[in-house]
């Protein structure tokens, strides 16, 4: 249809030839797309006045709005509209909508805060961001920790001793653990035997006459285990020192070892070079004490707390 | 950048306006009595009251901020988005088996489309009076009389749209509040930018492109057309009656009885081109069967009443089946239900509306969810002993604060630990987290693989649900 109405009627050319007889149409643009186009460039220019735009000497043009934030400082800024102020202002309004929550939980003691199901609820989500962001690169996500470096979070054995106040204590403070090196005060035949002696304590498979001889150099004065470890070998929860009596291992990879030799030299070696690795640092100042204290709801509920 | 070239060369088709005629007759009854009950529900509903404990008194409410929804005595969560999702696949089945029988009754009659141009038209015909003197009002010059009328009617249209807008919005929140924040100006932007789309939309949808919309925007009205069988009962036009051997023609004197016209071999059609003028869709359904028929049966009524003041039998346009219509000798028109596809889509629609009455009947009062703890997924204790971690997820979807014992089968007493929360109240609407571990010693952890875990609504033993969940332990892992 087109075509034949095109051939019927004279229509307008661009007004050149080429070849001698080579034109080109002059078809206009659709109405709608023209006035689409001027609305675009209109709404540019709305744009650029309302939001950063050019560059301009050493910076660039900011616009009209802009965005008023208060930073990790305290002080109140005010800047033109830019994605980061956008986040600051955000995260001004999301911490304002928690406020209630953090002041609960400064007003309420830990065995309140435990028993009320909202903040329960509240602990479990808001402690897992906190325990995500601060804690979960050591601890792991879910605070399993791991042998050799972290402690497990999740089992019934504290170093430092579970109780709601004692693990406030820990992450506010921090934590140094650290065990003498053996090696050069023992010999290696002390040191397997001593290493035979820890085994036998957890009822892993060990030599009875070396572990005899062992639970003798435990207690002398010699390699005085004792002083840390205590008489019963069970730790001392003001130092931090392990328990050597139950089946939760955090330095010597025990359970990873398949025969009983391998899980004896992986406490050899223990004895052998000692320990000056166990650095937990020091939280108070970072967090603020109510999400050390959230925290510290949490990380008790991960491990059932003492 | 109007050359005038648009015009020659013709990129869009002008629109030809249709001033349609009003007609009496039973389709044009139906059609009023849809509109009036269809408006009556939708404007009305908003503001029926129906006391709450928790919410306000609004029968049908959308409660979006809450992430609910009300209606009636049901409320439904977001978790239960299954059953809007049968909802509509029993709206979908039910055009196609519609369709399948009787055509395109719903864009004819229940359209809201149909129902607010249907409306649309009223007030214009209200306001500027019948098609004659419509169309005398469009060719006359803008003077004070057009200015006014044509005024009037899209002032009155621009109302219309605006109080679809604001009743659409009151679904969504208490809507006498609603009314009394919109207008001074304290309603949520949401409602206003809302009300604002939808006054415009409604406005250039039922005033402006009315047919239109249907010919050129609604992919409904196309693809319905593929479900049209030759039994399917559609408006149509009897040629074979209406045109006879020599077409249709006036009825001038001589031709005005039936045995004249039959002698002359004229057809039934007087050609008085009423059907047309009725036709919202600006069609003349003599030309057969076409895509643009919103099959609404106004120029049956039209017709028909054509046909009675002449004396003429009625029916020549009516609704009929293609096949029937071909025969060589057609029987009275009837509803052909007998076939493969419509008796399945019957069917289907059948068993998913039992299915969906059945689901919301049955309903529980709460909902659960029992997750096991993955980081790590078993823990080796100082003894020796498994411990396994679980959350217990518990929403209360019961109108009043309910407490949920949970407890747990398959283990023995006392290994499962739920902290402080043996039992747990919650609010209605609310949800509540319980975290619960498991301690079972080595021996007994090896032949666990799974157990029940049982939550109980306090008072309410025969509402106890149980979830099997998984027990992990270290020797299970190296096998």
């Amino acid at each position: 249809m087109s075509e034949q109405k095109l051939q019927s009627q004279t229509v307008q050319t661009t007004g050149h030839a080429w070849d001698g007889d080579l034109q080109e149409y002059n078809n206009p643009l659709p109405a709608w797309w023209v006035y689409t186009f001027y609305v675009t460039v209109v709404f540019a220019i709305v744009y650029w006045t309302i939001y950063p735009s050019w560059p301009f000497g050493k910076g660039w043009i900011g616009g009209l709005s802009s965005i008023t934030y208060v930073n990790s400082a305290g002080e109140t800024k005010t800047h033109s509209w830019n994605t980061r102020a956008l986040l600051m202002e955000n995260l001004n309004k999301a911490a304002a909508e928690q406020k209630p929550y953090f002041d609960k939980v400064e007003a309420m003691s830990y065995a309140q805060i435990a028993k009320d199901p909202d903040m329960n609820g509240f602990i479990l989500s808001a402690g897992k961001a906190l325990f995500s962001d601060n804690c979960a690169p050591c601890h792991q996500a879910g605070g399993q920790g791991k042998i050799g470096f972290f402690p497990n979070l999740t089992d019934d054995d504290w170093l430092y001793g579970g109780t709601y106040d004692k693990i406030n204590e820990t992450i506010t403070g921090g934590r140094h653990g650290y065990m003498p090196t053996f090696g050069e005060v023992l010999t290696p035949e002390q040191i397997d035997q001593l290493a035979n002696y820890v085994a036998s304590l957890s009822g892993i498979g060990h030599d009875a006459a070396k572990a005899a001889a062992g639970n003798t150099l435990f207690h002398s004065e010699t390699a005085a285990c004792y002083y840390c470890h205590g008489a019963d070998a069970k730790g001392r929860k003001e130092i931090g020192s392990a328990n050597l009596t139950d089946n939760i291992w955090l330095w010597a990879n025990v359970p990873g070892a398949a025969t009983a030799e391998g899980k004896v030299a992986a406490i050899r070696g223990v004895i052998t070079s000692g320990l000056n690795k166990g650095v937990m640092p020091t939280w108070g100042g970072r967090l603020s004490p109510e999400q050390i204290k959230v925290l510290t709801v949490y990380v008790h509920e991960l491990g059932g707390g003492q | 950048m109007q050359t005038g070239l648009e015009e020659q060369l013709g990129l869009y088709q002008k629109r030809i306006p249709i001033f349609t005629r009003s007609v009496k007759g039973p389709f044009r009854r139906f059609k009023t009595s849809v509109l009036v009950l269809a408006y009556a529900i939708f404007f009305l509903l908003p503001w029926f009251p129906w006391s709450r404990l928790d919410a306000p008194a609004q029968a049908v409410l959308f409660d979006l901020p809450g992430r609910r929804f009300l209606i009636f005595g049901l409320t439904v969560y977001p978790q239960d988005v299954v059953w809007l999702a049968l909802l509509l696949f029993i709206a979908a089945i039910l055009l196609f088996f519609v369709t399948g029988l009787v055509g395109r009754a719903f864009c004819g009659y229940f359209c809201f489309q149909t129902l607010w141009t249907d409306f649309f038209i009223w007030i214009e015909h209200k306001i500027q009076g019948e098609r004659p003197a419509r169309v005398r009002l469009y060719r006359q010059p803008w003077n004070r009389e057009k200015l006014l009328k044509v005024g009037g009617t899209h002032a009155l249209w621009v109302l219309a749209s605006f109080w679809t807008g604001l009743t659409f919005v009151a679904y969504f929140t208490y809507a006498p509040q609603l009314v009394v924040d919109f207008v001074t100006g304290h309603a949520a932007s949401a409602a206003y930018i809302t009300v604002s789309a939808l006054t415009l939309s409604t406005y250039a949808a039922a005033g402006l492109m009315r047919e239109q919309i249907c010919t050129y925007v609604c992919p409904y009205g196309r693809f319905q057309s593929v479900m049209y069988e030759p039994e399917t009962l559609a408006v149509h036009y009897d040629a074979k009656r209406g045109e006879a051997a020599h077409g249709r023609a006036g009825a001038r004197a001589g031709q005005r009885t039936l045995a004249e016209r039959n002698e002359k071999g004229l057809g039934d059609c007087v050609d008085c081109g009423l059907c047309v003028q009725v036709c919202p869709a600006g069609i003349d359904i003599r030309d057969g069967l076409q895509y643009k028929c919103i099959s609404c049966g106004l120029c049956i009524d039209a017709c028909n009443t054509i046909m009675d003041s002449f004396g003429f039998p009625r029916g020549l346009i009516r609704y009929d089946s293609e096949k029937n219509l071909a025969s060589p000798n057609p029987a009275a028109p009837k509803l052909q239900w007998k076939r493969l596809k419509t008796i399945g889509y019957g069917v289907a629609l059948i068993l998913m509306s039992a299915y969906l009455v059945y689901s919301i009947g049955t309903r529980g009062s709460y909902d659960r969810v029992v997750n096991q703890i993955r980081q790590p997924l078993y823990v080796v204790l100082s003894n020796g002993d498994i411990r396994n971690r679980y959350q217990v997820h518990i929403t209360n979807k019961a109108a009043q604060d309910q407490t949920y014992v949970i407890s747990a089968s398959g283990i023995p007493a006392g290994a499962l630990d739920l902290g402080n929360f043996r039992e747990i109240t919650i609010k209605p609407g609310h949800s509540g987290l319980v975290q619960a571990s498991v301690r079972l010693a080595p021996e007994l952890a090896e032949h666990t693989h799974r157990f029940e875990l049982l939550i109980t609504p306090r008072g309410k033993p025969g509402e106890v649900r149980s979830e099997t969940v998984r027990f992990d332990s270290p020797k299970e892992q190296h096998e």
